[in-house]
């Protein structure tokens, strides 16, 4: 076999040897062509896969786990949330605004497969520093808000971090979360022989073909030629394929929904017919509706046109089904059916295409035996040798007005976040939530993962991800249920960034399984380095999922009233490596993480629960990046309300910039009304969590006596640099 | 009270101005298909917000076209109340029911964010329930909200007091910095001559209740439901 070609549908001299093996002859040009996409990394998980085993997917309220489109729980009330997170990354290096665009259509059919009607959106991004990497910032931005108000679904939350190392390769991650009535809840088997195979949606052109398989490798200087591998999104289009889906949960004529994405209709099909035992699909090509001429059988079969949709329709009900799309002005044809042999057989009218078994497609790809080797461990940091803190205001000032931690309602204001009027969190805070009508139940949903800690010690580094995304949840006041995960490495090739691979998803599985949150769906997206080099800290990027029973109940982060008393929840420690006063202040991204203890942690988180649906406070606020002043001072700026607080002395050997900037987990700021003070005291030590008294909420300055005293007005001018 | 809220391909305000109407107000709901050539024995028809038919060409410029716009045009004629929002206000200059155009944000990007709305007019029978020159809290959420005319529309407008909500800070001073997107005289919402419809860029159905940060909204829907009757009848 002709090594370029090989090359050309990314496959390996041994992976070419496997499949000879497996059918028995040599593939023709269209199956190899399948195969290569399927068994590409995107697809097949096969640097993954064995790792990914170790991750806990089952819990009490788990109804749809890995494997699916989406994963789903129960919420209550017979309810359903759905929702999973991927990666768009490569297409938004090479085209930031149709990369991020159709990352977000993408993302949006897997709920939809599910039945669900999508009701959130969230974003996790990372770029390199501004200006430099703006073209990336600017495009990626505005594909986001292209897709997501043009769709009508709110953009709700995520977050956005800038480091040199995402300069060549920028992460976009995004994450949909939709409500399903948990008996209606859809899966994507392709149950009953016989019964037909329908695409709707789009027509199919050539755009996006190989896009899998760019996907799982290194970008280079020819990856600009890549562009055609970079699909164009049309939202308009999308909004009617959802809409006429939701229709179809009124019949019972539909067996199973999938998404075309990645590897488009051989990847559906396949995908499809994979969870069913023994069973096959037949497509003819040459019903498939085409964008273009002259398309091959290769063509149609590699494709990615956006917003299409396979739906499997009971034999004999296909009439009913097209005319529910139909209304919506969308083209559905039958193109092939349910077989029982267990083959994926392409034909294109009379002629033989390829006939391919559909495990040797979903499952056949050699799983791949990495090794990992820890690299030389990352510089060490002398917090003895730190200088003194010389001016904490103005560090306060400096550090609010840092890209990682600047406001971002420049950002979110140009997503529209209240469409579908269930927003009862807007964006600014910590998770979003949103009602689900009719009901008093509210969702709360997140998106984390602070990659330094990763970098630095990636197993602690993830597992303070898992916990952080859980803090944001429970300051709402609401309960973490469970997760999904985008694992975001560069080349796992080399056994540093394997051992990273391993290190982050054993220190995900160890977090989730203490504080019970499950994953139920993810994404891996390997290969995050150009020509070999500048790889991407690791970053699984870790979205969250939590429920309140009564949203009337829900916390805010900003200050509420005026004389409120202001609290530390939790103990603070030297805990000045990885942190974003290291960088600011000192030029270092050095020392080790935080030191997380889960079982404080789930104290912590329990107290503030418990005292949350007590009503005992007035807000809540995760302290995260930047330390209890920046969080401090967010409250404040939220609220408009400044805080008075004695000095701060704390205890050696604790230092002043620790207390201030470090970055100590399993805390938070609260506000609580003076009346609440004794329950709340007592409640801390019933929970036996260390409970500080910072101040008092009021005036117009954040200030701790004699030790920094500054206007609001100046904090917000620093924090919203960002505005403009 | 008999609300019709129009559903074009696209629009997805439908849904949040048909629960404030039917859950919030507790008032008789229709959904009108864009397709449909009747409407419903409708008291009131509301043209959502959206992208109808994806606002590819320029925004609101294909949905005028819809059949059920036919209806709406004549159902305006008779004096009917329509009330556009956001996209719905693109879509009544468009079909030529209002004056003026609905041009590109002068920021150059889309805006969600709550804004200051100065109330000009409260005989009508969309704001009646709103005090003289009251301030509304309300948020906007659009790529296309800056109001345009003719100088001689514009002075038209203002002559016979057809500007109904003006873009203003929190104490209702009309100012530069209190205009979210460069509308000409801060214009966020305008009537016809005759006062029965409505086109606004902010979103009342958004802040009809509490927990969605306010209420103003709602003032604007019940003036419809409790005054419109009275307006028909004359």
């Amino acid at each position: 076999m002709d090594e370029r070609r090989l090359r050309e549908v990314a496959l390996t001299p041994d992976e070419y040897r496997a499949i000879v093996e497996q059918l028995k002859r040599a593939p023709n040009e269209v199956e190899l062509g399948m195969l290569g996409v399927l068994w590409s990394e995107h697809c097949s998980y096969k640097s993954s896969k064995a790792l990914l085993r170790r991750l806990p997917t089952t819990g009490p309220g788990v109804v749809q786990g890995p494997g699916e489109n989406a994963g789903a729980v129960e919420v209550g009330e017979g309810w359903s949330v759905v929702f999973k997170v991927e990666s768009h990354n490569h297409p938004s290096a090479i085209e930031p605004y149709q990369g991020a665009a159709t990352g977000v259509g993408g993302i949006i059919r897997d709920v939809i497969a599910m039945g669900a009607r999508p009701i959130a959106l969230l974003d996790s991004l990372r770029f390199g520093p501004l200006p430099a990497s703006s073209h990336h910032f600017e495009g990626v931005v505005a594909g986001i808000g292209g897709y997501g108000n043009c769709i009508g679904i709110p953009t709700v939350g995520g977050e956005v971090y800038f480091e040199e190392c995402y300069a060549n390769n920028p992460l976009v991650n995004a994450m949909c979360v939709g409500l399903v009535r948990t008996e209606e809840l859809m899966r994507a088997r392709a149950e009953g022989t016989g019964n037909s195979i329908l695409l709707v949606g789009a027509d199919t052109g050539r755009d996006g073909i190989h896009g899998a398989s760019f996907a799982s490798l290194e970008l280079d200087e020819s990856s600009s030629e890549r562009r055609p591998a970079v699909q164009v999104g049309n939202p308009f289009l999308e909004k009617c394929l959802l809409e006429a889906c939701m229709d179809l949960a009124h019949t019972d004529a539909v067996v199973a929904i999938q998404d075309l994405g990645a590897a488009g209709l051989t990847s559906a099909v396949a995908e499809c017919a994979g969870r069913v035992e023994g069973a096959g699909a037949r497509i003819d090509v040459s019903l498939v509706p085409r964008r273009e001429r002259g398309m091959t059988p290769y063509d149609v079969m590699l494709s990615e046109s956006q917003e299409r949709m396979l739906v499997v329709v009971r034999r004999g009900r296909e009439r009913e089904v097209e005319t529910i799309f139909h209304a919506w002005d969308l083209t559905s044809a039958v193109i092939g059916e349910v077989t029982d042999d267990g083959q994926l057989t392409v034909v294109d009218g009379r002629d033989h295409v390829a006939r391919v078994p559909v495990k040797l497609l979903t499952d056949g790809a050699p799983m791949r035996r990495l090794m990992g080797f820890p690299p030389e461990p990352p510089y060490g940091l002398q917090v003895d040798a730190l200088p003194p803190l010389v001016d904490a205001g103005a560090t306060l000032l400096r550090m609010l007005a840092s890209p990682n931690l600047a406001s971002r309602r420049g950002i979110f204001r140009r997503y529209d976040h209240m469409v579908g009027d269930s927003t009862v969190i807007t964006p600014g805070g910590d998770a979003a939530m949103l009602r689900v009508k009719g009901t008093r139940l509210g969702i709360a949903v997140t998106t984390d993962c602070n990659a330094r800690y990763v970098h630095l010690d990636p197993h602690l580094g993830a597992q303070l991800a898992v916990a952080e995304a859980a803090r944001n949840i429970v300051a709402t006041g609401a309960r973490p249920l469970a997760v999904t995960d985008c694992l975001n490495f560069a080349n796992p090739d080399r056994p540093e960034v394997y051992w990273e691979l391993e290190e982050a998803i054993a220190g995900l599985a160890y977090a989730c399984r203490a504080l019970d949150v499950p994953i139920v769906s993810g994404n891996v997206s390997l290969y995050n380095d150009s020509n070999g080099e500048s790889a991407i800290y690791p970053t699984p990027v870790v979205g969250m999922v939590g429920v309140i029973d009564d949203y009337q109940r829900r916390l805010g982060a900003a200050l509420r009233a005026e004389g409120d008393f202001v609290l530390l929840i939790g103990s603070s420690h030297n805990d000045l490596g990885g942190s974003e006063y290291l960088k600011v202040e000192h030029g270092h991204v050095a020392g080790r993480p935080p030191a997380l203890d889960l079982t404080r942690e789930k104290a912590v988180n329990r107290l503030i629960l418990s005292a949350a649906q007590s009503g005992y406070l007035h807000s809540a606020h995760d302290c995260a990046d930047g330390g209890m002043l920046i969080a401090l001072a967010e409250c404040c700026l939220l609220g408009g309300i400044g805080v008075r607080c004695p000095a701060i002395r704390p205890e050696p050997p604790l230092r002043l910039d620790a207390a201030f900037f470090g970055e100590s987990p399993s805390r938070y700021i609260v506000s609580v009304p003076s009346r609440a003070m004794p329950e709340m005291q007592s409640l801390a030590r019933r929970h036996n969590v260390e409970l500080s008294m910072l101040g008092l909420a009021g005036g117009g300055f954040v200030e701790f006596e004699g030790q920094l005293k500054v206007s609001l007005a100046e904090l917000r001018a620093a924090w919203e640099v960002m505005v403009t | 009270m008999k609300f019709g809220v129009v559903v074009f391909p696209g629009t997805w305000s439908d849904r949040d101005c048909g629960w404030v109407v039917d859950q919030v107000l507790g008032q008789e709901l229709v959904y009108l298909w864009h397709k449909d050539t009747d409407l419903k024995g409708c008291d009131c028809v509301i043209l959502p917000g959206g992208f109808a038919y994806g606002d590819y060409l320029r925004t609101g410029a294909i949905a005028r076209f819809a059949p059920v716009m036919e209806q709406v045009g004549e159902f305006a004629d008779r004096g009917g109340l329509v009330w556009g929002i956001c996209n719905g206000f693109q879509v009544l200059c468009e079909a030529g029911l209002l004056p003026g155009a609905l041009i590109r944000n002068s920021s150059l990007q889309f805006r969600c964010e709550w804004t200051n709305l100065l109330v000009e007019r409260t005989d009508l029978p969309f704001t009646s329930r709103c005090e003289e020159r009251e301030v509304l809290r309300m948020p906007i959420a659009h790529g296309e909200g800056s109001y345009f005319a003719d100088p001689a529309t514009l002075s038209r407008l203002e002559q016979r007091g057809q500007v109904v909500l003006r873009y203003c800070d929190a104490d209702g001073r009309v100012t530069p910095a209190s205009n979210p997107n460069g509308s000409l005289h801060n214009i966020a919402g305008i009537v016809n001559a005759r006062g029965n419809v409505l086109g606004m860029m902010p979103h009342p159905e958004r802040c009809s209740e509490a927990e969605l940060g306010g209420t103003d909204g709602l003032k604007l829907f019940r003036s419809v439901a409790e005054g419109a009757l009275k307006v028909l009848v004359s």
